[in-house]
């Protein structure tokens, strides 16, 4: 008979570690796509979810069982790729004189004919991967949230451990921070 | 350039990439491996950290009485009470009677 999440955490808090491995199964799926909203290599991702795995063992007995185990492990996952987003801020000196030619031929389009610009979606994408990767922790996390994933500000306080009010101010200098490497972008290829 | 409209269009465009859930071979394995690692460790460093205190202990008690026996007038050895005296007497007391049978 199959165990419910209730009884394999009480089980994993008596002392029987094997008890997790059905949770880490469970839930693995959902940690790895939201760290790979963080990391592009595949070794960083699997770090990051190696490492939540490992610090939801040891905060566990912390859980009170309040919030669904899911909630609970996703606000974790969230402060895991925050705390690598910070451990990992040299990737953010690179110049976008590096551009890929179908990112520089959208650009162009976007500039010439921007209503062909659907047809490119997948240079949209790299390039929107690159100007992420040049924000800082703070904005790179708030712009995924609120922007690419769509959670309410609210949802990102409860998930980040930031008040409401910090959500709003990061949310409003990240949008500023983007557009300003956006800028950058731009004056590097035309000028 | 039309900055807010290249980044609406370019945020548009992140909206649609969706990351991939796919997870690497034997995750669960490797990460209850790692716990099962982990666990071994820690109750190696609880022996570790509990053994480490009772020696510092035991240097401290050994410390004080030292000080205590070295620096208290009130315990002057004489000779009928010198304990170590007393001991060895105890501990030798068969060779001695040995030495006088001879």
């Amino acid at each position: 008979m199959e165990r419910t999440e209730a009884e394999l955490i009480a089980a994993v808090l008596k002392g029987d570690a094997a008890s997790f491995e059905p949770l880490v199964q469970k839930y693995s799926p959902r940690v790895f796509a939201t760290c790979r909203r963080y990391a592009r290599r595949e070794s960083e991702v699997e770090d990051i979810a190696q490492e939540v795995w490992l610090k939801a063992f040891s905060k566990l007995p912390g859980f009170r069982g309040e919030a669904p185990f899911e909630h609970w492990l996703m606000r974790m996952t969230v402060r895991t790729c925050y705390d690598f987003l910070r451990g990992h801020q040299r990737n953010r000196e690179s110049s976008f004189s590096e551009l890929s030619e179908p990112e520089s031929d959208w650009l162009d389009r976007f500039v010439t004919q921007p209503e062909t610009l659907t047809d490119h979606a997948d240079a949209a994408k790299l390039l929107i991967g690159r100007v992420m990767d040049k924000l800082s922790p703070p904005a790179r996390l708030v712009i995924t949230l609120l922007e690419i994933e769509d959670r309410s500000v609210k949802e990102i306080a409860e998930l980040t451990g930031w008040s409401v009010p910090l959500v709003k101010v990061r949310a409003f200098r990240a949008r500023g921070e983007m557009r300003k490497i956006l800028a950058k972008m731009a004056r590097e290829k035309y000028l | 350039m039309n900055l807010v409209e290249l980044q609406k269009i370019l945020l548009a465009a992140g909206r649609t990439n969706v990351p991939g859930d796919q997870v690497p071979y034997a995750f669960e394995k490797r990460i209850t491996a790692l716990l099962a690692s982990r666990v071994a460790a820690e109750n190696m460093n609880l022996w570790v950290r509990g053994l480490w205190r009772a020696a510092v202990s035991c240097l401290a008690i050994t410390l004080l009485l030292g000080a205590w026996a070295a620096f208290n007038p009130t315990t002057a050895v004489t000779t009928a009470d010198d304990l170590s005296q007393n001991l060895e007497n105890t501990l030798l007391a068969s060779v001695d009677q040995s030495d006088q049978v001879q």
